[in-house]
């Protein structure tokens, strides 16, 4: 008697010996749906353009921005898995990386900038949920309201102008940050910002399937009054996502500002339609309860591949935004077969 | 413990909107001892041990744990004082995995808070064959939502059951079940009963409920109407006959209300 009928000892031996990879590919089948189309996508572009894309140096160049998208989509993939949105990274890079920026501008310490930074980033993302979760207004209208205003509190404050922070060049934090991008024509390496991003990610990784704080998030998004029946803090977990994403948002306009040697008064304004659909591209569905770090991370490359391809294939510009389109559609439908929503 | 109770509630009311749907309850469980709460829908059951598990918060009234008053009762100190609860609506994420189902909101992990996911997965593993849990369901990698009703209030009542509470809650924990898995929850029931630990079972079949527990308590429209044990109580007949006389005067004051 049982909830099922025993299988025989034959039936579950055969089962625990094929389990192993069939298990992982099946437990990870987004991450790898994402990374498939990513390598499809790249050999269709070496195809169309095999001097560009045999050469290390395109590769190179896609990572020297890359990173600062992957700051950004780590922290989202858990606000996205908690059923929450934030659409107001865009303006909190801005706003932290204007912290550092006029801190080293006025010659302080660059890690103290970076410090500076982090709390402001944080600090942001705390609002954030004050709104959000304590409020309880919904996220995607806050958040939305929030990139607003605090993009217009930049403006107000420094009026339009730039802060240019040459002086940072040459210094221990910034080589060991980023590397001198002047030398990417002799200097093939692949730039320190993106081994950061890849550290930051596989934290994120860890942090979200290993971690009490990532299967806490998953739980609250999947079912939130269930998680609370089981004692968990609904309302910390929402608010931390929040300031995590803060905390990414916040080392993303750091990056920004480390690989320009300008902070502008738009720092972070491009970055809400790419990193958002690099997040869903790469696997993590809009309803909650799942999601995929690693995805996402894969989701940024392949959008910030596509300007890259397009124009490597020979098409004007103009042609980026319908590449976008396109392929962004095409990668929701293949994640569309890792299954619809449940529940 | 000095007043001999696991947990104890004094004058507890708790209302939503103008439903006072808990209306100046006092109540509470011995150790060993099997509660049937029974009542019709709305009576106030849920609501009633929602508050013992720490979800709502009272409006008024104490809660009194092993003899000493608590404050900012909620559902993880209820857990971590011995209260495990199987909830109406089972209280699972359907898209986790079995093993973070058992776990949730009490992950096996070290002190920072790092999960150990083989440990868990072993002992998820372990408690779904020690219930029975077999057949095609039987890794705990699956996600809750590929499982049939009757085998996600297996992984509900297998979660309480794990963390081998003093005090175990069952709201209505045969419902939608076949008679074969409603046969197994009594076993469990039995179990943990012969362990000397206490349950709190409530069960819209009287039948099931007089067979089951030692003390009745039958609520009405937020109150306590009757408090019987067994002993009183000569048959299952008898239940029901208390049960159908406290609809009639509910009935009746519905009438005069409206008068
Ligand atoms: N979360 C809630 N919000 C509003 N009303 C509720 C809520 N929970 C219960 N109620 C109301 O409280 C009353 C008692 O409900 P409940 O405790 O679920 O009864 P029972 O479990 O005995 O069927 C009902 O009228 C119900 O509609
Ligand atoms: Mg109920």
């Amino acid at each position: 008697m049982g909830f099922g009928a025993r299988p025989s000892g034959q039936q579950q031996k055969a089962r625990d010996e094929a389990s192993g990879l069939i298990k992982w590919s099946r437990n990870n089948r987004r991450a790898i749906t994402s990374t498939l189309f990513l390598i499809v996508m790249l050999i269709g572009f070496t195809l169309a353009n095999p001097d560009v894309f045999s050469q290390f140096k395109t590769y190179r160049s896609v990572m020297i921005a890359l990173p600062v998208s992957m700051f950004l989509v780590v922290p989202l993939v858990f606000v996205v898995t908690a059923g929450e949105i934030d659409l107001s990274f865009p303006s909190v890079v801005g706003l932290a990386s204007y912290a550092f920026a006029s801190i080293v501008d006025q010659g302080g310490d660059p890690l103290m900038g970076i410090a500076t930074a982090l709390i402001v980033g944080a600090a942001l993302g705390y609002l954030n949920a004050i709104l959000v979760v304590r409020i309880g207004l919904s996220a995607l209208v806050a958040t939305l309201g929030m990139n607003f205003f605090l993009r217009g509190l930049i403006n107000i404050i420094v009026e339009g102008f730039s802060i240019a922070i040459p002086e940072i060049r040459g210094s221990f934090i910034h080589s060991l940050m980023t590397d001198d991008p002047i030398k990417i024509v002799d200097h093939l390496g692949i730039p320190n910002q993106m081994l950061w991003a890849l550290a930051f990610t596989a934290l994120g990784v860890f942090l979200y399937n290993r971690h009490s704080f990532g299967v806490r998030v998953h739980c609250v998004g999947d079912n939130p009054e269930s998680a609370a029946e089981m004692g968990i803090d609904v309302n910390r977990t929402r608010t931390l996502v929040f300031v995590f994403t803060g905390i990414g948002a916040a080392l993303a306009g750091v990056f920004s500002v480390m690989i320009n040697f300008v902070w502008w008064p738009t720092t972070g304004d491009g970055l809400l339609l790419p990193v958002l659909a690099g997040l869903f591209v790469g696997g993590t569905p809009t309803w909650g309860g799942i999601g995929t770090v690693f995805g996402g991370a894969i989701g940024t490359s392949i959008v910030a591949f596509i300007e890259t391809g397009v124009i490597a294939a020979g098409l004007t510009g103009f042609f980026t935004q319908f590449f976008y389109g396109l392929i962004i559609i095409l990668s929701l439908i293949f994640q569309r077969f890792n299954g619809g929503r449940v529940r | 413990m000095k007043n001999g109770y696991i947990i104890e509630l004094k004058n507890v009311t708790k209302s939503f909107g103008n439903v006072n749907a808990v209306d100046g309850i006092s109540f509470g469980v011995q150790p060993g001892e099997v509660v049937g709460l029974i009542g019709d829908n709305g009576a106030g059951k849920s609501t009633l041990i929602k508050i013992l598990s720490g979800v709502h918060q009272p409006d008024s009234g104490q809660i009194i744990v092993r003899g000493a008053e608590v404050r900012n009762w909620n559902a993880a100190r209820s857990r971590e004082s011995g209260i495990e609860t199987v909830y109406q609506d089972r209280a699972l994420a359907p898209q986790q995995t079995i093993t973070r189902n058992i776990f949730m909101g009490r992950e096996i992990k070290n002190r920072f808070g790092v999960i150990k996911v083989k440990t868990q997965y072993e002992e998820a593993n372990r408690l779904m064959r020690d219930i029975g849990f077999t057949s095609k369901v039987f890794d705990p990698d699956s996600p809750v939502a590929t499982l049939s009703g009757g085998e996600r209030q297996g992984v509900a009542i297998a979660r309480a059951l794990y963390f081998d509470a003093d005090l175990i809650v069952l709201d209505e924990p045969t419902t939608a079940l076949s008679l074969v898995e409603t046969a197994k929850v009594f076993g469990f029931v039995q179990n943990v009963r012969d362990r000397g630990r206490s349950i709190i079972f409530i069960g819209h079949n009287i039948y099931h409920v007089y067979d089951i527990a030692d003390r009745f308590v039958v609520l009405d429209r937020g109150k306590v109407v009757m408090t019987a044990g067994k002993g009183e109580i000569k048959s299952a007949e008898v239940l029901m006959k208390h049960m159908q006389e406290i609809a009639e005067m509910a009935h009746a004051d519905a009438g005069l209300g409206d008068a």
